[in-house]
Formats: C-alpha cells, structure tokens, sequence
C-alpha cells in the first residue's frame, strides 16, 4: 500500500464552554486524530459523548479551543473567519440529518451555490450540477423544489451538494438518521460508491453501532475523549 | 453575478411571501405615488399655463395703473395689480398718454420694440334677425394685431387708414361668422352688424375674418357658442366710441429680442412713477411680464410640491422601518438557512449582500407600484382640469433612487445582524 496524504490532522483539541464565568465546561479533552486520504471513517458515540462538536471543529464551523488542526495541509485552527468560509466552501461538503436544502428554489439551484460561492461561472456551475444530480440518480428531479422531493431524494440532492466543489472530506452527520432504513441503505450505498469510485474522504457521524459496522475505521468517542479505535468490515 | 442570482431569489422570496410582502411596500408605495402624483401633476399644471402664456407673449411687458398703496410695496413683478371696482375712481388725467409712451419710447429706444394699444368696449351681443353671436369687442392698434397674430380665413386686416381715419370697420371671428352668417365668410364680408353695449347700439362693417384659437386658460361652463370671441376694431374708433381722448389705463410693451422682461419691468416702473406720477395721489404704474408671472408661479407650485414631499417623505421614513422589521422577521425565520450558506461557504459579506438585495428589491418594486400608481392618479386628476399629463422623469428617477436608498439603508441592519450568526447557532437554531 502505498503512502497516503494526511487530509485531517487533529492534535490535542480542547473544547470548552463558558457558562458564567466560574462553570466552564470542557466537552473535548484532547483530541487527537489523523485521517488519510481516501479514508472511510465513522465517528461513533451516545449523545453527549462530543461527536457533534467534533464534527463542528473537523468542518470548522466552530474553533477549538486549544489545539491545532491541519486540514489538508492548511492550519485552519487560526485561520481569519473569511479565510475559513473560503476553506469550507472548497474542502468541505457537508451532508446534514436535516438535509437542510435551501426551500424555494429548486435542486439544480441547491447544488449550484457552492459552486456560486466559489465564484465559478454560471455555464460551468449548471453542467458540474447536473453531472453530480446525474450520478446520485436525480436527474430528472433537478428542476424540482426541496418541499416537492422525498426524505430520501432531499439526501441524495444534499449529497450531490457537498461533492460540488470536489472537496478533500465529504462530513456527513447522522446522514440517514431521519430516513426509513430502505432509503438509508441507498444513501449508505451512494456513500459507499463516492469513496470506492471517487475516492472521496468520507466521515461518518453517527451513535448507530450498526451503521459505523460499514466504514473501514471506527473511531469510538465517549465522554469527550477518544476511547476506542477499530477496523470497520467496510472495504 | 452574485448580484444578479440575489435578485432573482429575492424575487421568488416575494413571490412565496405574497401578501406580506405587499403590506410591506404599501408605506413605499403610498409615499412614491404621492411624490409622483404631485410632481407631476405640478409639472403638468405648469407645462401647461406656461405654455399658453408663452404663447401670449412671454417677453411682452403689461403696463397698467394701479392703486398707489399706503404701505409702499416694491414689487418688481407686479403681481398686484388692481382691476375692479377701484378703477373706476380713475380719472382721465390718471391715463397714460400719448406724450407719455413717445417719452419712454426715447428713454429705451433699443429696448422697445412697439406698444400693442388697446381699449377695450366690453362685451356685448351681436344680433342679426333671431340670431345672436356674442363679442368681447376692443380696438387695436397695428402692433396689437402683429402680437396677437390671427389667421386670416377671409377678407383683410385692419390697414393703417382705418386706424388713422378711426374708421367703424371690424375684424370678427369665424366663430362669429359661423353664428351670424352659416358659415359663410363670404357673405359676410362688406356686412354691417348691429352690437348691443350697454344699451346702444353700435354698427360695424365686416372687413375680416379671423380664426378663433381657445386659449386654453377658459374656465368657461357656458357652451362653446356662448363664448365670447374678440371682435377687433380699430384703435381710434374705440377710443371715439369711449369719448376718450387722453390715453389708457393699460398698454402693452413689445420688448426687443434680448431684452430681460423682468428686469426691464422694474426700470420702466422706476422710470414712469419717479417722472409722472410722483405727485399723483391715488395712482402709480405698475410693470409686469409674462416671464415674471411664470417665474412666480412655478415658484409657488415648487413650494407646493416641497411641502407635500415633505409628507411624502414621512411617510416613506415609516415604510422603511415597515421593510426593516419585516426583514428582521425574514433573518429570524431563516436561521438555518444562514447557517447551512454558512457552511457551504458563504461569506458574510455574501449572506450581508443577499439580504441587502432582498430590501432593496422589495423596495424597488414598492416604488416601480408606486411610480405607477402615482402617474395613474396625477392621470386622473390632469384629465379632469384638462391639462395634458406628463410624468415628471425627475421625480421618477428620484423615487427609484430613493427606494434603493431606503432598502439600503433599512435593509443593512438585518443584512449585519444575519451575517454576524455564528454558523454553528445558526443551524442548531430550530
């Protein structure tokens, strides 16, 4: 096997809150964690373990508080807040519970504005868009509104989103957690076939054991600390 | 072009939002249509009256005697000039004369052009048979009629015998013609007709035909038939008429091409009352020109149309902050929506231009339905006084940008306080 680039390279993150100035609440006790490229990873623990902070640090939306994070080369744990919406716009896709599509206007849209916020032009953003509605099966949806799509579709519209900007990690919390298992299997599927044929770095936030079973790594957090890590049966 | 596709998803946010948004602009809306609506209904009044006047003569001076008042007022349009009842205390020696006229002609000999004369008989009926025409009937000099210029349909003008032999000959209109003599001109040329004044009669022979011109500033309810129309005649034989000998009340100075009307006015009146009337108890002359009346009067409607701006300025200030709290709302009700831009890369300069757009957009449609609106009621209201309307394109480009102005400025403050969310509060905002 031959040498992999570090995508995500976590090293002592601390989170804490400040609630009133005497109770500050450390959620993240020392994270450290590196991810390869082309990985497929889960994140797995009970609530309150710390897996969406976590995940809000590995996407930077949120800051840690001490620590540092390399992503992709990039040291984003002090980077300007301007520089960060850059940095997530290009190497980041985001796939949510809530799937979280912008209403009224339809999926073609949707997976267009990461394209739109990067600035690329709009005869480019409408073919790139339409290519990935092509290859998660949406295509002849494109020209639908989220409101007029299934559970199911609305995730593989999200997904088709995140991939838009061909990030380095694709970061999907509890992607199937409000979808029937039928449909979550398709979505488990269309995730499988991103890492297998794309190559896609792909981590997986999730509480469900049975799920995290799929994925090559299981990383198993609890009580904001990393307790366990094991191979997945995924391959 | 980030621009652009925020145009086009404020638009389809107010299309979803239909009613709301609706009740949002109506503040804006309301206060364009009022600018509008009175801006160009002013700009339609004032087009109008200047152009008829414009028509009359807008660099002619009208010279007349008016009551000295105690307190001494400077007026240099002359916009107090007393006709009525006042009059008729005048007394002949009061009058202008001719010395007087040959005197100032000396005095400005590269200012004035001419003196249009006239005396005016009053109005009267012409009778012919069972039919009747009614006249305004008033002698003319030579200039008066080159001033006033009347198209000629049949016969000739008043020549320079019948002034000077004060002959009892008449310029009627076709009006009048039409009224007496079916129409025909012809026949009645080298006519005689009786007119009724005051309880004479008085007989004048046809020599012209003129055609009549509305002169657009009649608020007549009689029928057009009853309209007076001008019955000329010449100048000598209306003051033989009158037994006046002395002079007039009024004249009318054609100025020279370059002359400024106004400033002129205030020479002539410094001029005429400093030599003749100085020692006249009741009576001074007062100068005024047409310019100087249409200066006076767009001035008064530019106030007007301040003063109602004014209002309308109020009222768009409370459509503002209408658009401002509806944008507040909008920011709250789409947290997660800011949020999920967020993480998809938006910058919050991004987030603060799309919301902007959206106020501005909601602001400039609010004043394109108020232009309309607007221009639709000064419509109405012009069509009823009879003016024709034209928009003012000043005040529509000033309620465009005005409208963008008030988006921008009612619409920042929102557009901050959406773009300052933090990502991570606004997607766990439920």
């Amino acid at each position: 096997m031959k040498e992999k680039k570090t995508i995500i390279d976590l090293r002592g993150i601390i989170k804490r809150f400040y609630i009133g100035k005497p109770n500050e609440l450390e959620i993240l006790h020392g994270i450290d964690l590196k991810v390869e490229e082309g990985e497929f990873l889960s994140i797995v623990g009970a609530s309150g373990s710390g897996k969406t902070t976590m995940m809000n640090i590995i996407g930077i939306l949120d800051r840690p508080t001490e620590g540092g994070y390399l992503l992709d080369g990039v040291d984003v744990a002090h980077a300007k807040d301007r520089e960060l919406s850059l940095i997530r716009n290009q190497k980041i896709g985001f796939v949510f519970q809530t799937y979280n599509l912008i209403s009224r206007t339809s999926a073609l849209r949707n997976v267009e504005l990461p394209m739109l916020y990067g600035g690329k032009p709009r005869s480019e953003r409408t073919r790139r868009a339409k290519e990935l509605l092509r290859l998660v099966d949406m295509e002849e949806r494109m020209s639908h509104n989220p409101d007029e799509l299934s559970g199911g579709q609305k995730q593989r519209v999200a997904i088709a989103r995140a991939m838009a900007n061909d990030p380095a990690i694709i970061l999907a919390d509890e992607p199937t957690g409000a979808l029937d298992s039928g449909t979550g299997r398709r979505i488990m599927d269309l995730f499988q076939k991103l890492n297998r044929e794309q190559g896609k770095t792909i981590i997986l936030i999730t509480h469900s054991q049975e799920l995290a079973e799929e994925t090559r790594r299981i990383v198993t957090l609890k009580d904001g600390a990393i307790v366990g890590e094991r191979s997945g049966s995924g391959c | 072009m980030l621009i652009m596709e925020n145009i086009l998803l404020a638009l389809s946010g107010l299309k979803v939002n239909r009613m709301r948004s609706l009740l949002t602009m109506l503040g804006i809306i309301i206060g364009i249509a009022s600018v509008i609506a009175i801006m160009t209904l002013g700009d339609s009044i004032s087009s109008s009256v200047t152009d008829s006047m414009t028509a009359m003569g807008a660099n002619n001076i009208t010279v007349g005697l008016q009551q000295k008042s105690t307190t001494t007022q400077t007026t240099g349009s002359g916009m107090t000039f007393s006709f009525g009842p006042r009059m008729n205390q005048m007394k002949e020696e009061d009058y202008v004369t001719e010395e007087m006229l040959t005197d100032l002609k000396e005095r400005f000999p590269e200012m004035i052009a001419g003196y249009s004369l006239s005396e005016s008989l009053g109005t009267g009926t012409a009778q012919k048979g069972a039919l009747r025409a009614y006249v305004n009937a008033q002698g003319v000099n030579e200039e008066y009629l080159e001033n006033e210029d009347p198209t000629l349909t049949a016969g000739r003008m008043l020549s320079g015998r019948d002034q000077q032999e004060g002959r009892k000959v008449a310029l009627v209109s076709d009006r009048f013609v039409n009224s007496l003599f079916d129409g025909d001109a012809g026949k009645a040329l080298g006519q005689t007709v009786d007119v009724l004044m005051g309880n004479r009669y008085y007989t004048y022979t046809i020599v012209g035909v003129y055609e009549y011109e509305s002169s657009g500033m009649e608020f007549s309810t009689d029928s057009e038939e009853d309209t007076p129309t001008a019955l000329y005649l010449p100048l000598k034989a209306a003051q033989n008429q009158n037994h006046n000998t002395s002079g007039y009340r009024q004249f009318t100075i054609l100025t020279a091409k370059e002359v400024s009307a106004t400033d002129f006015c205030t020479m002539l009146e410094d001029y005429m009352n400093s030599r003749y009337y100085q020692d006249n108890e009741s009576f001074e002359i007062g100068a005024m020109s047409m310019e100087s009346v249409i200066e006076s009067m767009t001035e008064m409607l530019s106030t007007v149309a301040l003063a109602i701006a004014a209002i309308a300025g109020i009222s768009l200030l409370v459509g503002g902050i209408g658009v401002m709290n509806i944008m507040l709302v909008s920011v709250t009700e789409r947290t997660r929506e800011i949020g999920t831009r967020k993480a998809l890369g938006a910058t919050n300069g991004s987030i603060r231009l799309q919301f902007i757009m959206e106020a501005v957009v909601l602001c400039l449609v609010g004043g394109a339905l108020g232009i309309g609106l607007g221009i639709g009621i000064a419509a109405a209201a012009t069509n009823l006084m009879g003016y024709a309307v034209r928009p003012s394109i000043p005040g529509i480009l000033i309620s465009v940008s005005f409208s963008v102005l008030i988006g921008i400025f009612f619409g920042y403050y929102p557009a901050n306080k959406a773009a300052k969310l933090k990502p991570i509060e606004a997607l766990r905002y439920e």
